[in-house]
């Protein structure tokens, strides 16, 4: 079967409530793409979750266009990330078992197990439910590459809920 | 990674691992690490194994042994489902009221 059709499903929604038309990003431009320089056992990965996960202790996020982050330290037991997003519909399953969508467990896993070289200290999280494109673009986005950039990772895992 | 393929394409990362799982289990099931790491260590070989932009891994995942799950997926979201999004304010919204306590007075990052 194919996979489910989102965005249709979206606007047939919006339709049936009176709502005006979700307005999607569309990509106006071809990514960028860049080949890994050395083996991935030899990587520093970093790691971004939509989910709208925080360490329990961290403020949580707010559901009017939250662009803030949070850096959540590799070593957080799962027990203390808990998550606040917009559509808490998606969120059992998470709350649970934070791995479904903050892979804290399985980064930690693959690196002992020597299939990445090593795991940046901190994971990254941010609400992913924000609806000002501009603010994605213009707040968000950079804070998440300066901090990548700052980290000195190779490469970064990126998993939207 | 994706679940939500087209939402994921639309904004055109250089790679897309696909795993057909309903959303909130981008990589993996619930108590299930063996799966988890399946999917999280395929979707980051396709940091050494794809070669061009915008290419789709499609994992050979399923969520159950029946494809019912996305008939419920449209019952719930489609056309005569609910809005079942919060409402928007700016009060941070924490999963305990513990949660809340402790992290009074303390920063973001």
């Amino acid at each position: 079967m194919e996979p489910i059709e989102y965005m249709r499903m979206t606007r047939e929604l919006y339709e049936s409530l009176g709502h005006q038309p979700y307005g999607w990003l569309r990509a106006d431009s071809p990514p960028p793409f860049t080949r890994l320089k050395k083996p991935l056992s030899q990587c520093r990965i970093g790691m971004v979750s939509t989910s709208g996960a925080y360490r329990v202790g961290q403020q949580a996020y707010h559901y009017k266009d939250d662009t803030s982050i949070r850096a959540i330290a590799k070593t957080t037991p799962t027990d203390q990330i808990h998550f606040s997003h917009i559509t808490e519909n998606y969120l059992p399953d998470p709350r649970r078992d934070p791995n479904c969508v903050f892979p804290i467990d399985t980064l930690r896993t693959l690196e002992a197990e020597g299939f990445v070289g090593e795991v940046a200290s901190d994971l990254f999280s941010c609400m992913g439910g924000i609806y000002s494109q501009r603010r994605v673009r213009e707040e968000l986005i950079p804070a998440l590459a300066d901090n990548f950039v700052r980290q000195n990772v190779e490469a970064v895992l990126l998993v939207p809920m | 990674m994706a679940s939500a393929l087209d939402i994921v394409q639309a904004g055109r990362p250089p790679r897309i691992s696909f795993v057909d799982f309903p959303l909130g289990h981008t990589v993996g099931k619930p108590f299930d690490p063996a799966g988890q790491l399946d999917i999280v260590r395929r979707g980051l070989l396709g940091l050494e194994t794809m070669t061009h932009a915008e290419q789709v891994d499609m994992q050979p995942v399923r969520w159950a042994d029946t494809e019912e799950w996305k008939a419920e997926e449209w019952r719930k979201g489609g056309a005569g489902g609910k809005d079942e999004r919060k409402p928007r304010d700016e009060t941070p919204q924490y999963q305990t009221e513990t949660d809340r306590i402790l992290a009074e007075g303390q920063t973001k990052l």
